[in-house]
Formats: C-alpha cells, structure tokens, sequence
C-alpha cells in the first residue's frame, strides 16, 4: 500500500537515458578517484617539494569540497531536484556549519593563547 | 492564481494537493534526517578542530599514527586509508548504478550492483576493524607516559632516552630519573594513547566509530530492500523509489568519509 502516493512522483527512464546517465555516473567517479589520488600524492610529498602547509591545507580543503559537491550534486541527485528544495536542504546547513566553524575554532585559538597567559 | 489558470500543471507550479518540491515524502524526510546527521558529524569533525587547535604544539600527526598496510612491512602513511576511500567511492558507484538500474525496471540490475554495495560496505567496516585493532595493539616499542601525564617518545631501542612532541630530547641521568617515576604505555584506548595526547584516541574512537556504526547500519538496511528486490516487492509496487531511499543514505555515508579522510587523515 502506498499511502504516500509515492508513485506519482517517481521517475522512470527508458534505455537510452539510462545509457547516458550511466556515462555520467562513471565520468563522476573518475573525477572523485582523481581528486582522491592527487588528496593522497599530494600527502605524501608536499614536505619533499617544500610546499608551505598552510597552502597543502587549503588545497585538500578545496578538493574535498569539490569531492563533496559532486557526490551531493550528481550521485546524490540534489542538482537534478527542485531550486525551493536544493535551498531548503543546503542552506540552513550552510549557514550553521559556518557559523560553529568560524566560533568553535577561534574560541580555539583564544583559549590556547590564555592559557599560555595564566 | 488557480482561478484564472484552471489548466495548472500542479507538478510544475504548486496549486495544492502535489508536493511542492515534486519529492515524495519518504524522500524528504530522508534528505532532512540525513541533514540532522550532517550537523552531528559536523559537530564531531568541528569539535575535533578545537582540540586540534587548542594543543597545536603537541597534537599526534595522524600520518605518523596510520602507517600500517596488509602483508607489508615497514611505513606506509596514507596508503591504507586511502584504500578504504576507494572502496567506499566504490561502492558509491555501485549504490547509485543500482538507483539507475531501477529507473529502468530492471530488477537483474538493480540486484547485481546492490549486492556489490553490500560487499564493498562489509569490506569496509572489516578494514576499519583493522585499523581499530591496530590502533589499540599499538607500537612494539611503546612511549612512555611521564609522572605528569605527557607522552613521550623514545629515541632508541635501548629506552634510555626519550623526545618530547615539542621536539626537546632528554637523555642521561635526567631521563633515567624521569623513567623511573614514568609508566611504560602500548596502543591506545580511551584514557592511555602512547602517540601522544589520550584526546586523540578519544576523537579517532567517536568520529570512525560514528561513521563505522553508520556504515554497518547502511550495510544492514542495503540488505533489508536487497531482500525485498529479490523477493519481487518493488517489481509488484511499480517503481523503485525504496533502492533510492537507502541509496540517499548510502552515499551520505561516503560524503562523511570524504570530510572524515581529509580532517582526519590529510591535515
């Protein structure tokens, strides 16, 4: 029984659409599988190139965000969703996530320094 | 609006009795479920970002920690950890190839590359147990744990001297009087950790457990519908909606595994 009515919103596709959605679903993970190889490569050596750390970081961090859009976006379907819906899913955890990260890690730093103080 | 337009697409412009995001309401509520479980991985992740933060100077480098590999000797940073991303991104493949499978009606598809997700998610949670066992096995050569609570290093087999995370060496009488009101410490569990500050182990423990404890359920509810594939219900329904359903879920598994691996592991 469906008392959701589910079926009324479900999305069949024929053989061809299928081919191409399987097309992109492999071009998807060649991409995460490229960034996961230059995540670990670039691990492994940025202290025999010399690389500052502070510049490695902020790459990694980049990298998993575009790792992070590309499973939320394509694997996950939220491109393909309603705008309203993308926004009602995305933003409040945008916006929060941000926010904690921006407090919590300078209240870090704070308490490190007085306590280097105290 | 709907007076002057009684022709309306409900599906495309909202005029009651649809659902305004064309979704079904098991999807939805699964996308804000799967909200609520970002928020607390990100408190997790974030309230790892304070520690890390506040004990800059001696925090343990993960790449240090992680450095064993199945059937090879010696240091291997990153390489394990590495593996187990892939498997996961893997068995993402899989998972959505599934959810595609089942746009089409094809039930031989759809049970094909489940069953595949079902084995790259039990290959994962078996090398995660691995690394937990490792973790808490710990060194052959220890640290030792000085009267004070701080972990330090030794420098040599011999353990008669030893290196403090700030790089500082103590050898001599001056080591040999603090080893001996020291304990000698193996492995990590919740309050002993011989690579450094007990509050490592402590957020290595929440953190992969967490999101081990996610993958093993995600395995047993992959399991459940893959049942049920088999058994024809989503063949007898009509559509496939429940693959996609856990399929959300799976694959929000990998994207905290994503985040997991860099803040975790990387950096």
């Amino acid at each position: 029984m469906d008392f959701d009515r589910t079926a009324e919103y479900v999305s069949h596709h024929s053989e061809e659409e299928g081919k191409k959605m399987r097309k992109t679903i492999w071009v998807i993970f060649w991409v995460l599988l490229g960034v996961t190889t230059v995540e670990v490569s670039l691990g492994l050596v940025w202290k025999d190139l010399g690389l500052m750390w502070e510049f490695v970081k902020w790459t990694f961090i980049i990298l998993t965000l575009v790792k992070a859009y590309y499973i939320v976006a394509y694997y996950m379907h939220l491109k393909h969703e309603y705008k309203n819906f993308i926004y009602m899913v995305a933003l409040p955890y945008i916006v929060l996530a941000l926010y904690l990260i921006v407090m919590i890690l300078t209240e870090a730093v704070y308490v490190k320094n007085i306590e280097g103080i105290m | 609006m709907a007076g002057h337009s009684p022709t309306i697409d409900s599906k495309k412009l909202w005029g009651g009795g649809f659902s305004p995001f064309n979704v079904s309401y098991g999807k939805i509520m699964m996308w804000f479920f799967l909200v609520s479980d970002a928020f607390s991985f990100s408190a997790l992740l974030i309230s790892y970002g304070f520690m890390r933060h506040h004990f800059e100077d001696s925090w343990p480098v993960a790449e240090e920690v992680f450095t064993h590999f199945p059937f090879l000797h010696g240091d291997h940073p990153l390489l394990y950890v590495a593996l187990m991303t892939f498997i996961l991104i893997m068995s993402s493949v899989t998972m959505v190839l599934a959810v595609e499978a089942g746009h089409r009606m094809d039930k031989k598809g759809v049970v094909k590359w489940m069953a595949w997700t079902i084995v790259g998610g039990l290959v994962f949670v078996g090398s995660q147990a691995w690394e937990w066992y490792h973790f808490i096995h710990g060194t052959e050569l220890g640290a030792l744990q000085l009267a004070d609570g701080t972990v330090v290093q030794w420098l040599s087999d011999a353990k008669n001297a030893f290196v403090y995370p700030n790089g500082i060496e103590v050898t001599g009488a001056d080591a040999a009087a603090m080893i001996q009101s020291g304990t000698e410490v193996y492995g990590a569990n919740l309050t002993v950790n011989e690579y450094g500050l007990p509050t490592f182990g402590d957020f290595f423990f929440f953190i992969t457990g967490f999101h081990g404890t996610h993958v093993f359920s995600g395995v047993v509810l992959n399991f459940v519908i893959f049942v049920n594939v088999l058994k024809g219900t989503y063949e007898k329904r009509g559509h496939y909606e429940m693959v996609e359903k856990v399929g959300l879920y799976w694959h929000f598994v990998d994207l905290v595994w994503v985040f997991v691996f860099t803040f975790f592991y990387l950096i």
